[in-house]
């Protein structure tokens, strides 16, 4: 374990305790056995057309100061697990969410509740496209997400 | 040598025609600089008529790390004063309205909850900050619980563990280098953590950071000062040209550390082109358009399948390897149509050829023109990376001079005017060139040519006795005639940078590129929020 992470280990044993009690409906952990990355499977409840019927993999990678700095989230492609189509979520899986960002992170959020954000922008989501550029992104992009400086222009979506 | 070495670079090329900088009294009333977007019309170049002012010349002030602590205490105290709230609560509003006290104050009368708020203020001052233990607390970071677990909240009252408080204070200030605009850390949250806060929760070491942190970003909220950029240096410069002149002079700045920069874009001095065509000249320079010059100009493309070829033997007679099309490299037409005149070309104008020449010509000569102004400023850019060298070559000559000749460490000093002299002239002279590659032919560019010209015949003639063995140098007819050579050069340089600054300002230059550096003025805080 790198030095510091009894920090991130120590929350996230708490975070695992909680969730072994429960998590919200569309929300399953499926890989939880270290303290530095998990992996999640989520669903839309409703019925939006774009996303019935699928569940999609999330892998979060924690840094020794998890939960002051934010984990790395990104949707990862399997057979039977496709990236969401969304104007914020690039084909690679990876995710432009203010939330996730060091402006928008606040360390009192969790796991779970990442899930669920992510969750409710797929909800509201009607646009059936991909964000612009995002081919020309995906062939080039070499930054891991926490060091791409994403310009979080609209919150809408 | 160590103890000269000070004053030696205090020593300056051009103390001999510059106004002291230190008793410029333009900017004395920095504080209440006005902001309005009214164009200042002689940028401050020509209100002492008294004394001698030359046209690139312009006013700034240089303010060390003391200077610019004072400055923000008295403004904090000042505010602190007339709106009857703390100091901490001060400087978090001023940082607010970017240190524009004068619209702090205004807008508080106005309506105070409004401006707190947006400051990140609490409006309840009841009590203050202070670490607790309160019964049945739980942390919401690290979800700790406990007797005895110490926590802390800031006026929001979301309250932490103190662990969680410091590891997040210490997160955002030593990696994300934030200072004045540092949350509570709770979800959606905008109340600013202020700087007593800070120094109750966080180690000293990290304390000093913050503080350095915050005057850091006093500097960068006021459009009017920046930082030296000379490595290591703590001193920032305050001057009042706007971004949207900068099409009009060239600010050129000097530090206390001796290092002279560009107020507009940071750069080192670049007098006398304006900063866009240095943006333009330096991105020319090091991107591949030159190498797609150089391509078109060595190289010829296969009339039929455009394949890039380049001649490396001495035959006419080229068979592309692409397409086997057979073609002279001399006409580009079609080698059928040579019949016997094999290895000499010397058809004129038949139609096939024409139009490939055409195009070639035209990108030959735009390369050998760029090559033309580059060649020669990047040979007096080398000729100034080498002013390290010469520089310590001049200190020994120096010392042996002393040595050998019987002369005083002050008789030998000239040595040293001549070499700063040097190295500033070519500096100009590099930067001319850049510029000169830019001007459209005009009556002025001619008198532009000439005030270049003797400046770079002044600027060898020196550097040639500049490097005489040291024997030489002892003959008093020398030392006076590089004595006199260097106050030349110095005046050369005057008499170009005062020609192209004066015909800058009065917009008597073209160039053959848009020039946009007057871009949308900023206009001030007003604009901002």
């Amino acid at each position: 374990m790198a030095p510091g992470a009894q920090f991130a280990a120590k929350r996230l044993g708490k975070e695992l305790t909680k969730i072994s009690k429960g998590l919200p409906a569309g929300i399953v952990l499926v890989q939880g056995d270290n303290f530095e990355e998990w992996l999640l499977d989520i669903q839309v409840l409703d019925s939006n057309p774009l996303y019935m019927g699928q569940t999609y993999r999330l892998k979060f990678k924690f840094g020794s100061s998890y939960p002051i700095e934010p984990p790395e989230v990104v949707f990862v492609k399997l057979p039977d697990r496709p990236i969401p189509i969304h104007p914020h979520i690039y084909s690679n899986g990876i995710i432009c969410l203010d939330l996730l960002g060091q402006q928008g992170w606040s360390p009192v959020q969790n796991v779970e509740s990442v899930c669920m954000s992510l969750q409710s922008m797929l909800t509201g989501n009607t646009k059936n496209e991909r964000p612009p550029g995002d081919e020309e992104f995906v062939r080039g992009n070499r930054l891991r997400p926490k060091d791409i400086d994403f310009y979080y222009h609209d919150n809408n979506v | 040598m160590d103890s000269d070495d000070d004053f030696m670079s205090a020593v300056s090329s051009e103390d001999d025609i510059l106004p002291d900088d230190s008793d410029n009294d333009d900017l004395s009333g920095a504080e209440d600089f006005d902001f309005d977007d009214e164009p200042d019309p002689d940028l401050g170049m020509s209100k002492d008529i008294g004394r001698k002012r030359v046209a690139y010349d312009i006013s700034f002030k240089v303010y060390q790390p003391a200077d610019i602590e004072k400055q923000q205490d008295d403004l904090i105290n000042e505010v602190n004063m007339i709106l009857n709230i703390s100091k901490e609560e001060a400087a978090i509003l001023l940082r607010h309205f970017r240190w524009n006290k004068e619209r702090l104050i205004e807008d508080y009368m106005d309506a105070p909850p409004q401006v707190l708020e947006a400051a990140g203020l609490a409006q309840e001052s009841a009590s203050l900050p202070r670490l607790e233990v309160q019964p049945g607390f739980v942390c919401d970071i690290c979800c700790e619980e406990g007797p005895g677990l110490a926590s802390f909240a800031i006026k929001c009252g979301h309250r932490y563990c103190v662990d969680c408080y410091r590891h997040y204070l210490s997160q955002k200030i030593k990696e994300e280098g934030e200072a004045a605009r540092i949350q509570c850390p709770s979800d959606g949250c905008d109340l600013i953590v202020d700087a007593r806060s800070l120094d109750l929760l966080v180690t000293p070491e990290l304390k000093e950071r913050y503080h350095e942190l915050l005057n850091r970003t006093y500097v960068e909220d006021k459009d009017t000062l920046k930082w030296c950029p000379a490595p290591d240096c703590q001193n920032a410069i305050e001057c009042g040209v706007k971004k949207k002149d900068l099409d009009k002079v060239v600010p050129t700045v000097s530090c206390l550390c001796a290092h002279r920069f560009c107020f507009g874009c940071i750069l080192s001095d670049h007098q006398p082109a304006p900063c866009e065509l240095v943006k333009k000249w330096l991105k020319k320079c090091a991107d591949d358009s030159e190498t797609a010059n150089w391509i078109s100009a060595n190289t010829k493309e296969c009339p039929k399948c455009n394949s890039t070829i380049e001649k490396n033997g001495g035959c006419n007679h080229m068979t592309c390897r692409k397409c086997k099309h057979e073609f002279c490299w001399m006409c580009m037409g079609l080698w059928s149509e040579h019949g016997t005149s094999w290895y000499s070309c010397n058809r004129f104008e038949e139609k096939s050829g024409t139009e490939a020449r055409d195009a070639q010509a035209k990108s030959r000569v735009s390369l050998e023109r760029y090559l033309h102004y580059y060649n020669r400023y990047a040979n007096h850019e080398q000729s100034a990376r080498l002013d390290k060298d010469i520089y310590t070559k001049t200190e020994k000559k120096m010392v042996q001079l002393q040595k050998e000749s019987g002369m005083s460490w002050i008789e030998v000093q000239y040595l040293n005017s001549a070499s700063q002299a040097l190295q500033t002239c070519r500096q100009t002279l590099m930067w001319t060139y850049a510029f000169a590659f830019y001007l459209a032919r005009n009556n002025l560019t001619e008198i532009f040519e000439d005030n270049q010209k003797d400046l770079e015949m002044a600027v060898e003639g020196l550097s040639e006795m500049f490097e005489k063995p040291v024997t030489e140098l002892a003959d008093p007819k020398l030392k006076v005639e590089i004595m006199d050579k260097t106050s030349y050069c110095n005046k050369r340089r005057i008499i170009l940078l005062d020609d192209t600054a004066q015909n800058l300002a009065d917009g008597r230059w073209t160039f053959n590129v848009e020039l946009t550096g007057s871009a949308p003025a900023s206009g001030g805080p007003s604009n901002r929020r």
